[in-house]
Order: C-alpha cells, then sequence, then structure tokens
C-alpha cells in the first residue's frame, strides 16, 4: 500500500491505497466524485479528463501515485453546490451541448483548459482541433463546439476559473 | 494490472540505482505508453521508478549551438517552448501534433524515444537533425540510438537524461495520420544540415525510423521539392496492413518529402 495525500477540489485529502489505483478510480471509489467518467479506459475518449497542477489529463492514464502531492480539479470543483454553474458548464446547457451527457465532464474540464491556454475568443477550427481527444457517441459535435466558443467568451466576465 | 512497488527518485543517480537494485523495474515519467501496456497486463514490472519529479529533468535551453531537451520535457513545454519555436521551429510543430492535448501534458520525449514506437515522431525528428541522446552513463549518436522495433541501444540501467539537437539551416515534419489512430501513417521529417541533408521517415518502417539516402543526396544538390520527382521509393520493407499498403506508403514517402521540403522553404 501506499500513503498519499494530495488537494483535490481545494481541499486537502489523504489516502492509503495500492499503488496500481488509477487517478480516476481514486476520485470515484475512494473519493466519491463520480462525476468524473471511465468511458473507454485507454486514454482516447477523454470522458476522464481531470486538471493535474491545472492542465487538463486523462485521469484513467495516471496513476494517483503520482499525484501525491499535486493538485487535482475535477468537475464537481468548478461551482460550489448551489452557487450558479461556471460558465461553461451553464454555456453547455443553453446551448444543448450534450445528450446523454457521459462525455460532458471530460468535455468541460477540456475545454476550460483550453481557454487556460488559448483565451476567450476561440475560432471552431480551433475548438474542434483541439477535442482531438474527447469523444462523443450520441450526435455531432455542433453545439458542442457552440456551447465552448460561449462558454469561452463568458468565462471573460467571470470570477470562475 | 499486476501489482507493483511505487518508487519516487529524486535524482537520477537514484533513479539509477533503483534499476540497478531491482531486475525488470521499468521507469515511469508521462505513462502514457507504459500504463496502457501494464492494464493490458502486456508488462508487468514488479517496481515502477518515477522519473517525473526529479529537479531539472525537464529543463529547456541553448547550450551554444545546440538545443537541450530535458527527458521529461512534456510535450506540450516542447511544442510551446519560445527557445524551441526559436530554435528549431518545426520540433516544436512536430510535439504539437503527438496525440491529443491532454496526451500531450503527459508524455515526455525521453519516454517516446525509449520506447521507439515505429509510428513515434520524435525519433523522425531525433534522426533527421542529428541529435545526441544523452544518459546517465554517455552519449549516443542518433544513428546508433535507433536499433529497429521498440529496440533501443539503451541497456537496463541507462537513463535518459537529455536529447541535444545541433540547428538546422531548416527544417519541417510533415504527417499523415491514420485516421483513427491518430498515430502516424507515414511521417517525413526533412533536415538541411549545415553539412548535409536529412531525410527521416517512422510510421512507414517495419523495422522503425528510417533515412531514405536517394532523396537525401538529391536535396543535398539543390534542395527543392522539384529535384525529387521522378525518384520512387521501393515498397520493400514497408509496413502493410489494413490502414495502408506498402505501395500506398511508399507512395505517401515521396508525396510527404516534398511537401516537407516545402514548408522547409516557405519558412525561410
Amino acid at each position: 500500500m501506499a500513503k498519499i495525500s494530495l488537494i483535490v477540489n481545494g481541499n486537502p485529502v489523504t489516502g492509503n491505497i495500492d499503488p496500481r489505483t488509477l487517478l480516476v478510480q481514486f476520485l470515484r471509489e475512494n473519493l466519491q466524485l463520480t462525476g468524473t467518467h471511465v468511458g473507454c479506459d485507454t486514454s482516447q475518449c477523454g470522458a476522464c479528463v481531470v486538471h493535474l497542477d491545472g492542465k487538463a489529463v486523462k485521469s484513467c492514464t495516471t496513476l494517483a501515485v503520482m499525484a501525491d502531492g499535486h493538485e487535482v480539479k475535477t468537475i464537481e470543483g468548478l461551482a460550489a453546490d448551489g452557487a450558479p454553474l461556471h460558465p461553461m458548464q451553464e454555456a453547455f446547457r443553453e446551448h444543448h451541448g450534450l445528450q446523454c451527457g457521459f462525455c460532458t465532464p471530460g468535455m468541460i474540464m477540456t475545454a476550460i483548459d483550453l481557454v487556460h491556454r488559448k483565451g476567450n475568443e476561440l475560432d471552431d477550427h480551433t475548438i474542434r482541433e483541439e477535442l482531438e481527444g474527447n469523444l462523443c457517441r450520441c450526435t455531432g459535435y455542433q453545439n458542442i463546439v457552440a456551447s465552448i466558443a460561449a462558454g469561452a467568451k463568458a468565462m471573460a466576465n467571470s470570477d470562475l476559473v | 494490472m499486476y501489482e507493483f512497488k511505487y518508487h519516487r527518485p529524486g535524482t537520477v543517480r537514484q533513479a539509477a540505482n533503483l534499476l540497478v537494485k531491482n531486475e525488470d523495474a521499468k521507469l515511469i515519467a508521462g505513462g502514457h505508453t507504459l500504463i496502457p501496456v501494464m492494464k493490458q497486463r502486456l508488462a508487468s514490472p514488479p517496481h515502477l521508478v518515477d522519473l517525473s519529479h526529479i529537479e531539472g529533468l525537464n529543463t529547456i535551453e541553448m547550450k551554444g549551438r545546440s538545443l537541450v531537451i530535458g527527458a521529461t520535457a512534456k510535450h506540450a513545454e516542447v511544442a510551446t517552448s519560445a527557445i524551441v519555436g526559436e530554435a528549431i521551429p518545426a520540433l516544436a510543430n512536430l510535439a504539437s501534433q503527438i496525440g491529443d492535448p491532454a496526451v500531450r501534458h503527459k508524455g515526455t520525449i525521453g519516454g517516446s524515444l525509449a520506447n521507439n514506437d515505429p509510428t513515434a515522431d520524435y525519433p523522425a525528428a531525433v534522426l533527421a537533425l542529428g541529435a545526441t541522446i544523452v544518459t546517465n552513463k554517455r552519449r549516443l549518436k542518433a544513428e546508433e540510438y535507433f536499433q529497429g522495433l521498440f529496440t533501443t541501444a539503451l541497456e537496463a540501467d541507462e537513463i535518459i537524461t537529455k536529447v541535444m539537437f545541433p540547428l538546422p539551416k531548416k527544417a519541417a515534419y510533415i504527417k499523415f495520420r491514420n485516421q483513427a489512430s491518430r498515430y502516424a501513417l507515414v511521417g517525413v521529417f526533412v533536415a538541411r544540415r549545415p553539412s548535409d541533408v536529412r531525410v527521416t521517415v517512422t510510421g512507414a518502417g517495419s523495422d522503425g525510423v528510417f533515412r531514405i539516402e536517394a532523396f537525401e543526396e538529391a536535396l543535398k544538390k539543390r534542395f527543392s521539392s522539384k529535384v525529387l520527382e521522378g525518384i520512387d521509393v521501393p515498397a520493400e520493407g514497408l509496413n502493410s496492413d489494413i490502414h495502408g499498403s506498402a505501395e500506398y506508403r511508399a507512395h505517401l514517402i515521396g508525396v510527404l518529402t516534398r511537401r516537407a521540403v516545402d514548408a522547409a522553404n516557405a519558412k525561410e
């Protein structure tokens, strides 16, 4: 077993885990943060994307022990319970950027990382290229792209990061 | 995944000692090759030695006339580094095309080179630019480093610490992606170096990255895509699979090399 301590959504957490534990398992099963999904489990689909030290990573391909001492943010950490949604979440609702919702947490975490890297004005081509590692199997990507463009703009006027 | 013991050394020396002490130990940095392989139980190392917390191992800097990239520099760091963008923009461009954004936040240059996947991007750049691979034990020229499919000159307790790239006059990388996996179906790196020209191909060779001397000779005389017309690449020794026949890959090599030469010339 390995002892780990890290910051998850701003809160210090600890765990005594088998080193084989994936970060996504630790989040979902130890911390009950089930907003982060396991889709393909092969680092292709992006349903498991979280931020590790502020950067989007696939938590199905990260060992929890490697996150020891680091900072993780999940979809649950974007906005407080009962408070208004994060502008990117709100944009997905407004623009119907989801159907079944399975890919949505990963899409949103990827989208916010994209805004951090490339700013608030994003054209469709850039968004589509950057979504290379996130798969949606319900429908097309049209409304996801529209949501991200709108959410990126809205983030310019929000205190939530 | 089978059980393993996790180690987090603070220095390369400690990491090397762990490799010596624990037979069959594996190094891990980004983990984007090793973790999937361990999940599939194709690898079951009893010890994992994590290089990602060794300070200074991801430094990117100019040293004299060489661009030096630390082994644990991530693809995203190479892609967005102002130093790389200034020194060898083709290398930054190559790094920006590896995997997807989340993968680029984890995967490292040292990991890619140590694995030497026949469809990986970095080997094409390292061989074309005539880079030197520096380990905890010695310096290896690119030509002696790559030894075929998933095979390198690295010894069991040897750790890549950095890669030194001499600056080319011009360079470009053009990749034709497999539409599903996004790996290079064929990738061509062209480097016009002070003394010669090198053309390297990844993704196509059944034995990993390789050079095309016929192209190199022609381009050395005149660095223009026009001189490549009429020089055919033999399909012999190229991969043939459901994604493309050897003949198709041979054709792509010619097309991509011409595009790479044009791209290298357009940058001036």
